[in-house]
């Protein structure tokens, strides 16, 4: 562990980090243990991973997996097609089979001179095998290249934050070696922090009004999908934008009018179908 | 010490290993929380628990292991939240509190409580002496009284209680709670096997190089066809009379369903299954689809899931003529056989809780005819019937 990095994690003027989440990185860090995040859509799991970079002054190194990604290409990968094609050429390139080993994303943050965070994006994406096929990389943190013969060794073991949405369940022996950390949705004083640290100069008016409805919003029952905090930022963006005042926000509660630019809260027909129906009773 | 914890964790059903104690064991001699309990309880979270719908038990067996009371659950089951719902809510003076009697101590309060919760069968709520919301009883939530024993109430009112594992909060994340838009769709992605039909238009990079190394460095280029969800879905719902308390969550299933199946065809039927079923609400009367037909049309790869509450009375199942609505020819048994038997994987999802299944005869009945396949509708129950089609 190099000497000049800390452990700690605060809160900074981007990011709002809670009590829970600073002694779970804390912990990460110290054992030196993978941090698995789970959370709903939008609760900024991914953000988390940035922000600790900046704060821990460590470079990001991100692998976003797709539901194709297999485990061998956060290693290495050997490009066979090009070596082909120099052959054919007859580039003389060719002799050295180490000319064509593509570093993955595993390789670049063991090998970082100062020590790293990576992260493993939405790891659920992924075919089931994928962490399994991980286990003995994120434990011993080498793994060996057949082609040259030589193993890969961490010079300094990378904090390694994993994220995930469940959609898939991931198998026991890798939750073991693990971290568990959940976000869950932040309650209204919570978000109240998030929005000063997203808009320091927003109206207090307009931010009480805005939390009241948009809390509110998530307890209308058969909502498919609720709206998270990534959605209510974009909203009060909006808001300021429009220079929307408070007042009408107010209206809205004694049910004269729709809530202003409601559709940057819903992403779903059918959950606008049901707002504009219920808006329409209540108007009645 | 945290041997007994972790053993604590075990009985409360939570899949701690060796590892994990470990693990927490040099946490704390790294001193990353010091003789603090709620950092502690934050700390043993992390690392004991992989999953939020673990959270609830977790939160239980804290509670249990650090109070030496061997928590409010005091049947093997917890007292039902409507219950406790909070719909009334007393606002006593500062007197009135004065004049309330302390009653005595912790054991002796634990001791009336379950002598109350084995009179009592019914919610309740007011008053001063059951378990319920609102009142003045030394039990339940919302009320006031110095010596009381909190249950169920999501926030302390009255300052008097509660560390951060008594609020319970993940209660609602817990795998035993019905189903949601998300976690039905998270659940029937599981059903997911693919396999390549269709057009061969992929470049199959590694076949392609074999080959060509083959074909002595002549470029020899091999396609595959594109992967595809290959699952073909056939659905029954059970619909009008007594499914109608779970059309909303009956819909829920078939939304998600519709978005994540691309060969999903559906059925309604009323009570049971007899010679036919309908497709269209609105003219089930005029269209309906012959089960034989049914039957020949589709393969018996096809996952089969039914949806109903399975309650009726027995003869509709087991009697030719047994049906509510039409004179059925054979009984609503043989033409269930004849499905089940037709098709590889078929199950029954019920929307009843599992407890009370036993109350009705026709659940038992069906669950035979379906070799035990059926499942509550419950993120856990939808989890094993998806298992039982794979």
């Amino acid at each position: 562990m190099s000497s000049h990095q800390s452990n700690t994690f605060n809160s900074s003027d981007s990011y709002v980090v809670s009590e829970e989440l600073k002694l779970a990185v804390e912990a990460a860090i110290t054992l030196e243990r993978p941090l698995l995040i789970k959370g709903e859509p939008g609760t900024g799991k991914t953000m988390l991973a940035e922000e600790l970079a900046a704060a821990l002054g460590a470079p990001l190194i991100q692998w976003h997996v797709k539901s194709t990604t297999k485990a061998q290409q956060g290693l290495y990968e050997y490009d066979a097609v090009s070596r082909l094609r120099d052959s054919q050429l007859g580039d003389s390139k060719v002799k050295d089979i180490g000319n064509y080993i593509v570093k993955g994303k595993m390789w670049q943050a063991f090998t970082s001179d100062v020590r790293p965070i990576l992260l493993i994006d939405e790891i659920d994406k992924a075919d089931i095998e994928f962490p399994n096929d991980l286990l003995l990389e994120l434990d011993k943190m080498e793994f060996y290249v057949y082609e040259t013969q030589e193993t890969i060794k961490a010079v300094q073991r990378p904090i390694v934050i994993i994220t995930s949405n469940n959609e898939k369940e991931l198998p026991d022996a890798f939750l073991r070696r693990c971290f568990f950390h959940y976000i869950k949705f932040p309650d209204a004083q919570e978000m109240k922090k998030i929005v000063d640290v997203h808009f320091p100069n927003i109206k207090p008016k307009l931010l009480e009004q805005a939390l009241v409805r948009f809390f509110e919003l998530r307890n209308v029952a058969g909502l498919k999908k609720k709206p998270s905090t990534s959605e209510l930022l974009d909203w009060l963006k909006l808001l300021v934008a429009e220079d929307i005042d408070p007042q009408v926000l107010r209206d809205a509660d004694s049910s004269k009018a729709v809530m202003p630019l409601y559709g940057a809260l819903l992403k779903n027909e059918q959950d606008l179908h049901l707002f504009e129906k219920l808006a329409f009773i209540a108007r009645r | 010490m945290l041997i007994d914890f972790f053993f604590t964790l075990r009985k409360y059903e939570l899949k701690v290993s060796i590892r994990e104690l470990l693990d927490l064991i040099s946490a704390l001699e790294r001193q990353v929380v010091f003789a603090d309990i709620d950092k502690f309880y934050l700390l043993s979270r992390l690392i004991m628990v992989k999953d939020e719908t673990q959270f609830d038990k977790f939160d239980r067996a804290f509670a249990d292991y650090f109070k030496g009371v061997s928590s409010i659950d005091l049947f093997n089951k917890d007292i039902p939240d409507d219950w406790l719902r909070k719909e009334l809510e007393k606002i006593l003076s500062d007197e009135e509190k004065e004049q309330l009697k302390a009653l005595g101590s912790l054991d002796e309060l634990l001791d009336t409580l379950q002598q109350r919760l084995k009179e009592q069968e019914k919610r309740h709520q007011g008053g001063n002496k059951w378990v319920g919301t609102g009142g003045t009883s030394p039990f339940g939530a919302f009320g006031f009284n110095p010596q009381g024993v909190r249950i169920g109430q999501p926030n302390s009112r009255h300052k008097r209680a509660a560390k951060v594992w008594d609020k319970r909060e993940f209660a609602n994340l817990s795998d035993q709670q019905l189903l949601g838009a998300r976690n039905v769709q998270v659940a029937l992605r599981k059903l997911r096997k693919f396999a390549r039909t269709g057009a061969e238009d992929i470049l199959d990079l590694d076949h392609t190089i074999k080959a060509t190394a083959n074909n002595a460095g002549y470029l020899d280029i091999k396609m595959v066809r594109e992967r595809h969800n290959a699952i073909k879905v056939l659905m029954f719902f059970d619909v009008g009379g007594s499914m109608d308390p779970y059309i909303e969550q009956v819909e829920q299933l078939f939304s998600a369903a519709r978005g994540e199946f691309k060969h999903l065809e559906y059925f309604y039927f009323h009570n049971c299954v007899y010679e036919s079923v309908w497709q269209d609400n609105n003219r089930r009367h005029q269209d309906r689809k012959d089960v034989w037909e049914i039957i020949r049309t589709y393969g018996k790869d096809y996952k089969v899931i039914f949806i109903g509450d399975a309650s009726m009375g027995p003869y509709e199942i087991s009697y030719p003529g047994g049906s509510v609505e039409h004179m059925n020819e054979e009984s609503g048994q043989v033409w269930l056989e004849r499905i089940v038997s037709h098709f590889d994987n078929v199950i029954w999802l019920n929307p009843i809780e599992l407890q009370h299944w036993r109350y009705t005869m026709s659940i038992d009945y069906i669950k035979q005819l379906f070799n035990q396949q059926m499942f509550e509708m419950t993120v856990a129950g939808l989890d094993k019937a998806i298992k039982a089609l794979k």
